[in-house]
């Protein structure tokens, strides 16, 4: 019996001992975790974070490589498919953390995947910046884990006020998915924010449906024979374009809100005219741009052939953040716990970064203090910039 | 009254798409006893086939400068869609299920399940996971009836998918092909001895099945025009259900189902909050299969009469 326990032991230590030996063993080139939905239902997301992250690589390539502490590292990405899943997102993750052996991961970008990847990045002590989750579980008890954007909560505000302000409507209509984290966090949210403006009962319709679905006649029926003056539906692109021609065709002619999930370059082509003149809250807005995020759209317009949309730019500024906590760490020793520790402990405290998105200010934990831009969908189908929104 | 009106109409409309896919499914089941899970999908490469026909006619129509009448673009994208997915389903029927036709049924199903897997990931594969836009073939008119909005596109889905069930029916009824489609379903042992051609009714049920779903398709892709290469799926599931529920091999019992489950989905939502839409809707229709296990217009088990 005890010559089986002390076999079991050495069963067990033996791997170790060969993993701490391979973990001291001399840095030569620094891996980035992307976590990205190249497939599933919000392709174009997975495209943008794809297409970021090369036009990225190819400026450290240019360079010779990541400079941390007096010597150039190479930098390699590795870019795994979520699928869009949460389950796969976990999966990208563990894999990227135990097999890779990632310094840092990028991703993934929608709440849905962020929230549990999250959960995986924190328990293995991996830093994990997620650019486009807004979402407060994602980085909530969880210090290893960072966003480059904004909360819900802060966007459920921002439209409730923007609304509020701009038309002086007072009454309401939500319709959300209620089977996604990040439509059903922010439809809570706006809807508490709404009504400590407007008093309880001023969200007359508040309306779900499930992912999936295409139909939402019953719904918009629901919301039409009430008295809302506005709509806000805070989904992704692809349900935005049948949700805005189904009202219209229900005989909805009153405004339509959303959220940064509206952002993408695929909305004006599925949905056309129908969300001509309508608002959505985002991180920033390519038309009237300037400076270094104007310098950043040409370049990436050149290269890719279309407008990148906050996905891409916002991934962007997560891999400028986690290169700056890795020349902020000030070395690599080697060993990969001790190096991700640094690069977490520099990231939680890196001050005025000037992102493209904005200007952000780490305090600590895992969220940036930064603005939010109202965006509105002009008569030739662009986003332009209506307005700028402070914390 | 406005507002049961307008979910009334709401229902006819997604109560078509169901229709036309329940049909599929309950006529392959009312003569092979095999329920072809690939049929949702069948639905999802129709919409593809009618997204390219239409995006070629109308290209096509621009190139050589003839100016063709949304009517004539429709009516030729929803026959040609028809047409090829005619073979689709055909292909679907001769590679997949014929060389296990006297297999234990289980193996044709997950066949079933398999093939829908292939359609759906070739599709990723082949045209990437990017959501295509269903041109606008009619450009959508809106009338306002004392408060009920109806569109032309709403009108058009709901005549169409009508008039193919009652054309359907009627084909069944009142064909020889029917007839030896019916003489299957009655018995498919002893009625190939009488000279019917096993193979040819069996490909021509497939094609029916598939043409209808083609049909299903370009006119789902009118009326959501965000086509993805999952759109099959819930929509299969749940035309299964209403195969089931309409009686099997009943051609308009699984129509009349597939209209009551729209009727359903979209009412619970006009009484109880959306958020348990699915739960209230399959929860009733659990309830309805309680009392007839056999759905509505199926016959006991024992006498053998499918479609």
């Amino acid at each position: 019996m005890r010559k089986c326990i002390v076999l079991l032991a050495l069963v067990l230590i033996l791997p170790l001992t060969a993993l701490s030996a391979a973990g001291k063993a001399e840095v030569k080139v620094i891996k980035i975790g992307i976590n990205a939905p190249l497939t599933g239902s919000i392709p174009k997301v997975g495209e943008g974070t794809k297409d970021s992250a090369e036009m990225w690589l190819s400026d450290i390539d240019k360079a010779g490589g990541l400079e941390v502490g007096g010597k150039k590292y190479k930098v390699k990405l590795v870019i795994e498919d979520n699928e869009s899943k949460a389950a796969s997102a976990v999966k990208a993750n563990t894999k990227m953390i135990t097999q890779d052996k990632v310094l840092i991961i990028i991703g993934p970008q929608s709440s849905k995947q962020a929230v549990p990847a999250g959960e995986v990045a924190n328990n293995y002590k991996t830093p994990m910046i997620s650019p486009w989750s807004t979402n407060p579980k994602t980085t909530l008890n969880r210090p290893w884990v960072f966003r480059a954007c904004f909360l819900d909560p802060f966007q459920g505000r921002v439209i409730a006020n923007f609304v509020t302000n701009q038309f002086h409507y007072t009454k309401a209509a939500v319709l959300y998915d209620i089977a996604s984290d990040y439509p059903k966090g922010l439809a809570e949210y706006f809807k508490k924010a709404w009504e400590k403006l407007h008093g309880p009962g001023s969200v007359v319709a508040y309306e779900s449906f499930t992912t999936g679905d295409k139909d939402f006649s019953a719904q918009l029926t629901a919301i039409i024979h009430s008295d809302a003056q506005f709509l806000f539906t805070p989904q992704y692109y692809n349900e935005v374009a049948l949700i805005v021609k189904q009202a219209h065709q229900l005989g909805w002619n009153k405004v339509i809100t959303g959220s940064d999930s509206w952002g993408s370059a695929e909305l004006v082509k599925l949905a056309g005219k129908d969300v001509y003149g309508d608002f959505f809250s985002t991180h920033y807005a390519a038309a009237g741009a300037k400076g270094a995020t104007k310098v950043f759209i040409d370049r990436y317009k050149a290269e890719y052939g279309y407008v990148p949309d906050d996905v891409a730019a916002l991934t962007w500024d997560a891999l400028n953040l986690a290169k700056t906590a890795i020349q902020n760490a000030g070395k690599l020793t080697g060993n990969i716990d001790t190096d991700r520790k640094n690069v977490r402990d520099a990231l939680a405290t890196i001050k005025n970064f000037k992102g493209i998105t904005g200007e952000m200010t780490f305090t600590g934990n895992g969220d940036p203090i930064k603005s939010a831009v109202i965006v509105r969908i002009n008569d030739k189908g662009q986003f332009t910039f209506f307005k700028q929104v402070k914390p | 009254m406005q507002y049961f009106l307008q979910n009334l109409v709401n229902g006819l409309q997604w109560g078509s798409f169901y229709a036309l896919v329940a049909i599929g499914y309950s006529m392959v089941y009312g003569i092979l006893m095999l329920f072809n899970f690939a049929h949702g999908d069948i639905f999802m490469v129709g919409a593809y086939i009618g997204f390219f026909t239409a995006t070629g006619l109308v290209a096509l129509a621009a190139v050589g400068n003839i100016i063709l009448p949304s009517w004539v673009i429709i009516t030729l994208t929803m026959l040609i869609a028809m047409f090829l997915n005619a073979f689709v389903g055909m292909a679907v029927e001769r590679i997949g299920y014929r060389p296990l036709r006297d297999a234990p049924r289980a193996s044709a199903a997950i066949t079933g399940l398999m093939i829908g897997i292939i359609l759906e990931t070739g599709n990723l594969a082949l045209l990437g996971a990017s959501r295509r836009a269903f041109p606008p073939l009619i450009k959508p008119v809106t009338y306002n009836i004392s408060g009920v909005f109806i569109t032309n596109q709403k009108i058009l889905i709901i005549v169409v998918a009508l008039s193919l069930t009652f054309m359907l029916h009627l084909f069944i009824r009142h064909t020889k092909w029917g007839m030896a489609m019916r003489a299957m379903a009655y018995d498919f042992v002893i009625t190939p001895l009488m000279g019917v051609p096993l193979n040819t009714i069996i490909a021509l049920t497939f094609a029916i099945g598939s043409a209808l779903a083609a049909a299903a398709g370009v006119l789902f892709g009118i009326a959501y025009p965000v086509l993805g290469p999952y759109m099959g799926i819930i929509i299969g599931w749940k035309a299964f259900v209403a195969a089931i529920l309409g009686g099997r091999g009943s051609i308009l019992g699984s129509a009349a189902a597939g209209f009551l489950l729209g009727f359903i989905e979209i009412f619970v939502v006009m009484i109880f909050p959306s958020t348990m839409r699915d739960f209230i809707a399959y929860s009733i229709i659990l309830l309805i299969l309680t009392f007839l296990p056999n759905g509505f217009f199926g016959e006991p088990y024992s006498a053998r009469l499918r479609l």
